[in-house]
């Protein structure tokens, strides 16, 4: 059994996403989209962390720090300019689909084992972490030809 | 001099009660008796009345509305019976500028031409075309809009281009577009005839479409009059009329919205063979909007929840509905979301696509449509998909060109982000036609001082010397309505030819004829070495238009100058199904949202985030409407206690825009000369604040100062209209976007102009405190007393 393993790496994942958004939308204050969205955005992975808390009890979460890692790999220094974001929106894409691997992971867990709450848990939060993807790809598509083809 | 009625104190007119057919009234106001008339609509709301242009001996004299015309009945109102008296204002723009040794110095033609064109083709070489936007209007004609979307899709090639119409009808265009899948506004004004009810929300319609409101109001005057509904946070003329006026906190439309929708549902006064029809979602809004009960609506919204049903009530009673939204709703939080529920009302209750039910997602500007038909906004001619490889071909085989030329990888880029790329210096040179930033955009701290930057190549094409084009490299004097011909759409699709009347003054020119000359000194080819723009005149621009309209939903193949001139407005779609124009769309439940006929996939309606393709093409509508649901995001600036109160804007009824037509009809600015801040009684008493006292108000981005007006408002809430800048009022800071905020709603990208947290306090002490900032207060009083001050 190690549906602990996945929920301690989803846990970190999300934590550490929420931080990232979080971390990101101080660093592009001057983008107001990018600002509002990614403090909406951090909420929403925090949340997912509150929700977490009744399965960590149930499964016990095996604690893992490969998410911490990971994030510390993706954003290395604070970033500016154009081309910062465009990257800085990259790494959150990374993060976040980390993040909807480990749900994808834990439904098929939550469905062998036929455990309903675990089950609707990780659907709707993968749907959530869609939604987040969604709008990274949405807005990194927006950014890239200005970012990599005019920018100085 | 010839006024049938004094408009500037009576606005409306006199009664004329109805039910049915709108009684004809001729409104004329000429200065001299005219020699001859000439045809054209009005240009100051999005209305689109039909009027005729009055010359005497080469000028324009006066005006009168046209009897015979489907939109005014002869009706004009007060902006369009005066502003024409700017056509022959003294301070008309009359030749081109070029800034030199830091100062606007007059040069020919040729030399501003050449140096734009130097200017952009060296730009290309050493950045490529994503170093150049447009930033347009809302107020050229179809033949500009079009020539100028081609000019940049198809010659330059940049994705930047977009219309003022960002700030005031980008949300109507993005709720149709999510409900409906393309843009089109489904009613018409005759629905107004014969409804039994009518909602406005977020539009204070007696103020911003005086002759649409001169409709209601014969109608509320006569047999069966229609129940109105209003929602708007300040008490207005239209909340005066209304049977019940709903006066929710700012930023609250959505729990409003759901909550009328979810009491509307639960009463079970939907129509659930329409829903199933002709609908899909409906399941998730009914699921989203239970929460919604009147208890928890009060909480957010402050409306008392006897209020809310007596709403609902008529709402889900009528059997035919009229509602109009605007920029309460299109400039404020969850702009987009909010707009679609109106659209969600209609759909649920089936009111939608026959005589009597309209919705009418109301435009600001009197050619809005046509920047966002023609493409001269962030979006692709006749309402097609960027996103949509087939719907770039046709454009490429319309224009001859290769379809990559076309950017067409992201959608157009917003006004937004366009002022954005060039305050970051990525975007070299702006082109402004017909507007005027300096003063409407929000934050204008900001605003001034990107225009300003040396990086930045400011072309700037207007009338007069407006506060932007004070800032520019290049001024281009342009001709304006009356001395061009052109056509526009009004918000029922109806579309009006305006003739020209009179020679334009001095050296000015047509916007067509300055993008045309663009387009010839560039020398942009299609792809078989053939001029790309085939056209020299509006007429043949009008034709080429209609070509690229064959098939859509904005069909205009079945309209010529001709047809247009012999009659007095026609609503497209009109071709050879429709020869006579078109009254309702959707008449057939059938909606423009097919995966290949629809003008986008979709958005998440709170982050923005775009549905693919393939997604989209999953679960293919194939003409069902979307209903799509929202839940509560709060505005991202609230007050506090550094900011205490909150700060809205909008307009007075007798000026349009930043004043540039208005602002010069003596009469106008007679009834309206100055801006000012409204409070409400309960503030005034707290600020210590008497009627007509200089406040000081603040928000974290500028200051301005405003003559205090004391009540209809809510107690914690203060308005300052946006029209007043500084071109007839150098000194005093007075621009309502002095103090806005910059940021915009997550998919039509309007910004936020109706909430701002800002303090307020009386002038002189702001003076003193200013110049006194460690003086104990007992000193501050002391010297207020010295000077004979109060407060």
């Amino acid at each position: 059994m190690h549906v602990g393993n996945y929920l301690g790496l989803v846990h970190q994942s999300e934590q550490q996403l929420a931080d990232a958004f979080s971390k990101v939308a101080d660093h592009h204050g001057d983008e107001p989209d990018i600002l509002q969205t990614c403090q909406l955005l951090s909420s929403w992975s925090q949340e997912h962390v509150k929700a977490l808390h009744p399965l960590i009890d149930r499964y016990s979460e095996d604690k893992s720090d490969e998410p911490e890692r990971l994030s510390q790999t993706l954003f290395e220094a604070p970033r500016e300019g154009s081309l910062a974001l465009l990257r800085d929106l990259h790494d959150l894409w990374l993060l976040a689909n980390e993040v909807q691997l480990c749900w994808i992971v834990l439904l098929q867990a939550a469905k062998a084992l036929r455990d309903q709450e675990l089950e609707s848990s990780c659907e709707q939060f993968s749907h959530q972490t869609q939604r987040q993807i969604t709008w990274l790809l949405t807005r990194i598509k927006q950014a890239a030809p200005q970012s990599l083809v005019v920018a100085a | 001099m010839k006024q049938t009625r004094d408009s500037i104190v009576n606005i409306w007119g006199d009664r004329a009660p109805y039910v049915g057919d709108w009684p004809v009234r001729v409104d004329e106001r000429t200065t001299e008796a005219p020699d001859h008339w000439v045809q054209s609509a009005c240009i100051l709301c999005s209305n689109g009345c039909g009027m005729d242009i009055g010359v005497k001996d080469g000028r324009i004299v006066g005006v009168r509305g046209r009897a015979v015309d489907r939109v005014n009945h002869g009706r004009l109102g007060p902006k369009g019976l005066h502003a024409w008296v700017a056509n022959h204002s003294s301070d008309r723009l009359t030749q081109p500028l070029m800034r030199r040794n830091g100062k606007l110095e007059p040069v020919s033609w040729d030399e501003a031409m050449e140096a734009i064109v130097q200017r952009s083709k060296q730009i290309c070489q050493q950045h490529t075309s994503g170093a150049i936007g447009f930033y347009t209007s809302g107020q050229l004609f179809i033949e500009e809009y079009y020539t100028l979307a081609v000019i940049g899709k198809a010659g330059l090639g940049t994705p930047h281009m977009d219309g003022n119409t960002r700030l005031c009808t980008a949300t109507s265009a993005a709720a149709l577009k999510l409900s409906f899948g393309t843009d089109g506004q489904p009613g018409s004004y005759t629905d107004l005839d014969t409804t039994e009810a009518i909602l406005h929300i977020g539009h204070n319609i007696a103020s911003q479409q005086t002759v649409l409101w001169s409709r209601i109001l014969d109608r509320l005057a006569g047999p069966n009059p229609p129940k109105l509904v209003v929602i708007d946070p300040r008490e207005t003329e239209t909340t005066r009329k209304a049977d019940i006026h709903l006066a929710p906190r700012v930023g609250t439309n959505i729990p409003v919205m759901n909550g009328l929708l979810n009491l509307i549902i639960e009463a079970g006064q939907i129509n659930p063979d329409y829903i199933e029809a002709h609908t899909v979602g409906f399941q998730n809004l009914k699921a989203t909007v239970a929460k919604w009960t009147p208890e928890r609506v009060q909480e957010l919204t402050g409306i008392p929840p006897e209020k809310l049903r007596a709403a609902a009530e008529i709402l889900g009673s009528t059997s035919t509905l009229v509602s109009s939204a605007l920029q309460g709703v299109y400039q404020s939080m969850q702009a987009t979301a909010a707009a679609v529920q109106v659209n969600n009302l209609h759909l649920i209750r089936g009111l939608i696509g026959r005589p009597g039910c309209a919705i009418y997602q109301m435009n600001g500007q009197p050619t809005a449509q046509n920047t966002r038909e023609c493409g001269a906004d962030g979006d692709l001619p006749a309402f097609r998909n960027w996103d949509n490889p087939e719907h770039i071909s046709q454009l490429a085989q319309i224009w001859n060109v290769d379809a990559s030329i076309i950017p067409h990888w992201t959608p157009p880029t917003h006004a937004m982000q366009i002022i954005r790329y060039a305050e970051q210096g990525s975007i070299k040179m702006l082109w402004i036609s017909a507007t005027n930033p300096a003063v409407s955009l929000p934050e204008l701290p900001r605003i001034r001082r990107l225009l300003a930057k040396e990086d930045l190549f400011v072309i700037v094409q207007d009338a007069f010397m407006t506060e932007t084009a004070e800032l520019a490299d290049v001024v281009l004097p342009a001709a304006i309505w009356g001395e061009k011909t052109g056509c526009y759409t009004n918000v029922d699709r109806t579309v009006h030819i305006s003739h020209k009347a009179i020679e334009p003054p001095g050296e000015a020119r047509s916007d067509l004829e300055i993008f045309l000359d663009y387009a010839r000194r560039m020398d942009f080819r299609d792809k078989d070495g053939a001029p790309l723009i085939k056209w020299s005149h509006p007429e043949a621009a009008f034709e080429a238009w209609k070509e690229c309209t064959r098939g859509r939903p904005c069909d205009y193949t079945g309209m010529s100058y001709a047809k247009l001139s012999a009659g007095s407005g026609i609503q497209w779609p009109c071709n050879d199904t429709f020869p006579n124009g078109t009254e309702h769309l959707y008449t057939d439940g059938v909606f423009n949202t097919s995966a290949d006929y629809c003008e986008t996939y979709g958005h998440d309606l709170t982050t923005g985030g775009a549905v693919s393709p393939e997604a989209y093409k999953a679960h293919d509508p194939k003409g069902k409407a979307f209903i799509r649901a929202a839940d509560y995001e709060p505005p991202h600036e609230e007050p506090d206690a550094e900011y205490p109160l909150w700060l809205t804007t909008g307009r007075v009824v007798y000026h349009f825009h930043t004043r540039t037509k208005t602002g010069r009809s003596q009469e106008l600015n007679n009834a309206a000369p100055d801006s000012f801040v409204q409070i409400s009684a309960e503030d005034a008493a707290k600020y210590g604040i008497a009627e007509g006292d200089m406040i000081e108000i603040e928000s974290r981005r500028g200051r301005v100062i405003e003559p205090a007006r004391i009540g209809n408002i809510l107690p914690g809430l203060v308005f300052i209209p946006f029209h007043y800048g500084y071109w007839d009022h150098p000194g005093r800071s007075r621009a309502a976007n002095e103090l806005t905020i910059t940021e915009w709603d997550p998919i039509s990208k309007q910004p936020h102009y109706k909430y701002a947290a800002v303090r307020i306090r009386k002038a002189e002490s702001a003076i003193l405190q200013d110049i006194m900032p460690d003086a104990k207060a007992e000193v501050v009083e002391t010297v207020k007393e010295m000077l004979n001050l109060e407060g």
